[in-house]
């Protein structure tokens, strides 16, 4: 190979490669869209579009809403969709059913001068508090009712339904546990699936400190939790699989820890084919909610918007109720006579008090986890 | 290694199996040909047993019902909406990134083979990148680019093309790299070359009718990399084959193993149509005189 | 070159450069770029800052194991594949080319090179999980617990025999094309002279095959290395292997704040196939000489 003509080829090569550096490093320029110069954009409540009327029809005009997260068996979901879908003859594109918190705001951020990116979100607590800053602020039309607890205060976040740590099982397949320490006998070997790594999901992160309140710990302590989770897989009993609607139903994962209406809508879709049953374990009670919150970027400000109110509206609170989850308008509701009584009788019966984690417990607890959960289970 | 003679600048006949071909007439020593076919056909079927079990298994999930066999969940297969656009989606982007693929690969194969043999280290660790970055990491790279193709080329899932063409990269470029190791470029060209022929008609009569085995072998890939392809397409948001199918899966277990199954099988009958138009192409290549 | 060279050598001269441009243009903009990105997110944190917690996760124990253990799997079963694919592809190979095994057998290699992920871990669990179709059939008919001692399938035995489920039909794709190019003539030539199948195969063949077979074992390394869809349906604690550990740093929403220890890992793998390049391209060197 010639020599001399080398040179010129590494110069060319140089210099594509840093052009298209250069006009890589920066952003394309933003397109003028019409969601920057609509009202709803900067609404913070429905009075500041001018009515739901009149955010009914900004959201019309937009045509379609995207969702992220959403699986149509979680918390009833699908029927949410669907419901909206028909009433107001918005498209919903749901995106990514299996994504966890984080994977929401990764999306948004990644996709966010495209049309594509998620409108509205669903995460846990922690991850709403880490991302206030992507947020704009929305009271929805229900505000009052909802808890001061559970929402802030200029509308960033608002939690929107809840549950409690429940053990699913197979009524057929085990016998049924009325506490976590009755699933160390042998009865359960090889059967019993935590719903993900405590470690990054939040169900099993919850499902940990559930195990550990039952075996001695407390909301600060959640070391017997690891420790119950470590005798588990000594005894045989501890499956490592993700457990999903699949193996569920072939009975590859007879017995699931995981939210109690998670489990509840097992139940519901495997009527006649699995005796699905759940059962919040005694005294080891933990809750939590989800918040919802609006993105600020949304490329369809208006259907977002639309969307909570629609959420909120006691439609939405019932039809996450017939979902075995509860909604957090739901002593209000009760109050007012608007709540599904047929569905809040279905509820899994709760004994005993139940524990809310605050920031703080969360943090030791997860730092606690981090350091000591991959030797327990490894 | 003996060199092959030069009338291979025809593509080796096809059809007649290597071991009985040779001088007309000539018998094959029987029992050593004999022993390897019964070899041939005892891993063939022990292969077909290790292939076939698991998707067995997944048809007996899919037909489990109440009584015995139903088809229930195969039913409900038909009766979804998105699925006949999402098929028809991931089908013009095998296509155009097959097409892309080839148009990228066949020449700087070639070159590399030719003329740069210093850069083949390179080119192969740049044809291998792709596959040593999960996709997760992959689209956090990935997504500041597609601003820009959003920008330039609209939000069609289309545009998945350009990543694609990248993730088919390690896959194809193997496959083009064992067929032209398997021919005698150098000497093909140079042939072609002293009687007159162009580079342009060095490269589409003579190296592309000589690798077609190769170059099926990669369009394969890449078309079975394009319908199966979840992780880019799902984490960008955009609607294909195997994301529309994930989400009609959510609805029951039973649909959702039997819909995978499907795309596999509809994968396969895909492949195997491609298969008949690779071969049945006249060879417009370069052929032995006399 | 000297200017007095015609003006047509010298441009036949750039055109292999010319050819290559576009490829590495596009390679540049949508490959390269993109790792860029990632490599410098290996260092910085959420706030855009320089930070040496990257330096942390390259050298600390439990993540020196990880890789460990993600080497261990891709070499295993890119060699066990590509043995055990050179076989399949041979069986194929040796029957007649335009024939309907060969475009069967190529047809469903494609399709299962591909196939992995959620629905692969469930058909295996469903084969021969503890309640699969295969192991009530060897507990029920044959009284072998496949079992006894300790559930494999959802640890490093199990994600090895699932990941030669795809690496197989991968390197038969790969492999028969440099199959297709042994010449019938030089088996005759090798029986002509009196050598047996083994002289043939050891002799003319293999070390012909050599090169192609070697790439094909690279490609199927890196294939195992960096799949993870089909790990993390399987093995959903604990995260054994690198790709896990990646998915934990970037998607986990209970430990927070760790995406640019999710990167360094991906830099990290990048640095290990760099490697295992190099001792390839030596190898390769090797055997060419030892092909003169």
């Amino acid at each position: 190979m010639d020599v001399k003509s080398s040179v010129p080829r590494r110069g060319v090569v140089a210099g594509i490669a840093a052009l298209a550096l250069l006009a890589a490093c920066s952003k394309p320029p933003a397109k003028t869209s019409t969601a920057e110069a609509s009202k709803a954009a900067t609404a913070s409540s429905v009075s500041d579009v001018g009515g739901l009327d009149a955010l009914v029809a900004a959201a019309k005009k937009e045509g379609s809403l995207n969702v992220i997260a959403l699986p149509p068996d979680w918390a009833n979901y699908g029927t949410q969709i669907s419901t909206f879908s028909s009433k107001y003859g918005i498209k919903i594109n749901s995106a990514q059913p299996d994504a966890s918190s984080q994977d929401e705001i990764n999306a948004a951020k990644q996709l966010a001068s495209t049309s594509r990116a998620p409108d509205v979100f669903d995460v846990g607590l922690n991850i709403a508090l880490a991302n206030t800053t992507m947020f704009a602020p929305y009271k929805v039309q229900g505000w009052t009712d909802i808890p001061e607890a559970l929402k802030e205060p200029s509308g960033q976040w608002f939690s929107d339904y809840g549950g409690y740590m429940s053990i699913g099982y197979d009524a057929k397949k085990v016998p049924a546990p009325t506490s976590m320490k009755d699933l160390l006998k042998p009865a359960y070997k090889g059967k019993v699936a935590l719903n993900g790594d405590p470690t990054q999901a939040a169900a099993a992160f919850n499902g940990v400190v559930a195990a550990a309140l039952a075996n001695g710990g407390s909301a600060d302590d959640v070391a017997p939790g690891v420790k119950f989770f470590s005798d588990l897989k000594k005894a045989g009993n501890f499956l490592p699989v993700d457990p999903t609607p699949t193996t569920v139903a072939s009975g590859q994962t007879p017995v699931v820890i995981d939210w109690d209406y998670l489990n509840a809508a097992q139940a519901t879709s495997l009527k006649g084919k699995v005796d699905w049953k759940v059962v919040v374990p005694r005294n080891a009670v933990v809750g939590s909610y989800y918040v919802q919150a609006i993105n600020k970027d949304a490329p369809h400000p208006a259907a977002a918007r639309l969307w909570e109110e629609f959420l909120f509206a006691d439609q939405g609170q019932n039809i996450w109720l017939d979902g075995s989850a509860r909604p957090v308008r739901a002593d209000a509701m009760v109050k007012a006579g608007t709540i599904d009584q047929a569905a809040y009788a279905k509820l899994p019966p709760v004994a005993g008090t139940p524990v809310y984690l605050t920031d703080a417990q969360t943090n030791t607890a997860k730092n606690y986890l981090a350091s000591h959960w991959t030797q327990a289970v490894g | 290694m003996t060199a092959p003679t030069p009338d291979a600048l025809a593509p080796s006949a096809p059809s007649a199996p290597p071991v009985a071909s040779g001088v007309a007439g000539r018998a094959r020593a029987p029992r050593g040909s004999r022993r390897r076919t019964v070899w041939r056909w005892l891993l063939l079927l022990a292969f077909a047993v290790f292939f076939l079990v698991p998707l067995l298994a997944m048809l007996e999930f899919s037909t489990r019902g109440a009584g015995g066999r139903t088809f229930d969940a195969w039913r409900a297969i038909v009766k979804d909406p998105d699925l006949v656009s999402a098929i028809t989606i991931s089908l013009e982007l095998a296509v155009l990134t097959a097409v892309g693929m080839l148009l990228l690969l066949v020449p700087v194969a070639t070159w590399v083979h030719l003329r740069l043999p210093r850069v083949r280290r390179l080119i192969e660790f740049i044809c291998l990148l792709p596959l040593t970055i999960p996709a997760i990491v992959l689209v956090v790279g990935v997504a500041p680019i597609y601003a820009w193709v959003t920008y330039f080329f609209g939000e069609s899932s289309l545009t998945l093309t350009f990543v694609y063409v990248i993730l088919v990269l390690p896959y194809a470029y193997r496959a083009i790299d064992n067929g032209l190791g398997a021919i005698d470029l150098r000497t093909l060209a140079e042939a072609a070359r002293s009687l007159g022929a162009g580079w342009a008609s060095v490269l589409a009569r003579v190296v592309v009718p000589n690798i077609r085995g190769a170059l099926v072998s990669a369009s394969f890939l890449s078309v079975a990399l394009v319908l199966g392809e979840f992780t880019l397409a799902s984490l960008l948001n955009f609607n294909n084959l195997q994301v529309t199918i994930n989400l009609l899966g959510k609805r029951d277990s039973a649909v959702s193993v039997a819909v995978s199954l499907a795309s596999l099988v509809f994968a396969f009958v895909l492949l195997l149509a491609l298969s008949y138009v690779g071969r049945r192409r006249a060879s417009s290549g370069v052929t032995e005189e006399g | 070159m000297s200017a007095s060279q015609p003006a047509t050598a010298r441009l036949s001269r750039l055109v292999p450069y010319l050819a290559i441009a576009p490829f590495l243009v596009y390679v540049t903009v949508f490959l390269l770029y993109p790792t860029l990105i990632v490599v410098a997110g290996a260092f910085t944190d959420d706030s855009n800052r320089l930070t040496s917690s990257t330096l942390r996760v390259l050298t600390e124990g439990v993540y020196l194991r990880a890789f460990a253990r993600s080497i261990e799997l891709s070499a295993v079963t890119a060699v066990a594949g590509a043995v055990l694919g050179a076989l399949l592809a041979w069986a194929v190979w040796s029957g007649p080319r335009e024939g309907p095994l060969r475009r069967a057998v190529t047809a469903a290699a494609g399709v299962l090179a591909q196939f992995g992920g959620v629905t692969l871990a469930f058909a295996f669990i469903a084969t021969i999980g503890l309640s699969g179709v295969v192991t009530n059939f060897l507990q029920d008919q044959m009284g072998i617990n496949p079992f006894s001692g300790g559930v494999w399938l959802f640890d490093m035995p199990g994600l090895m025999l699932v990941y030669v489920y795809f690496q197989i039909p991968l390197m038969v794709l790969v492999f028969l094309p440099a199959l297709d190019g042994l010449r019938p003539e030089w088996r005759e030539a090798v029986e002509s002279l009196g050598g047996s199948g083994w002289d043939y195969w050891r002799n003319v063949a293999g070390p012909v095959l050599f090169p192609a077979f070697l790439g094909a074992t690279l490609l199927l390394f890196a294939n195992a290395f960096s799949a993870y869809a089909t790990a993390a349906a399987l093995v959903s604690q604990g995260s054994p292997i690198v790709p896990l550990k990646i998915r934990g740093f970037l998607t986990s929403e209970v430990i927070l704040g760790q995406q640019n220890l999710g990167k360094a890992l991906g830099f990290g793998m990048i640095i290990i196939v760099a490697v295992v390049m190099t001792l390839y391209a030596l190898l390769q060197r090797r055997a060419a000489r030892w092909l003169r």
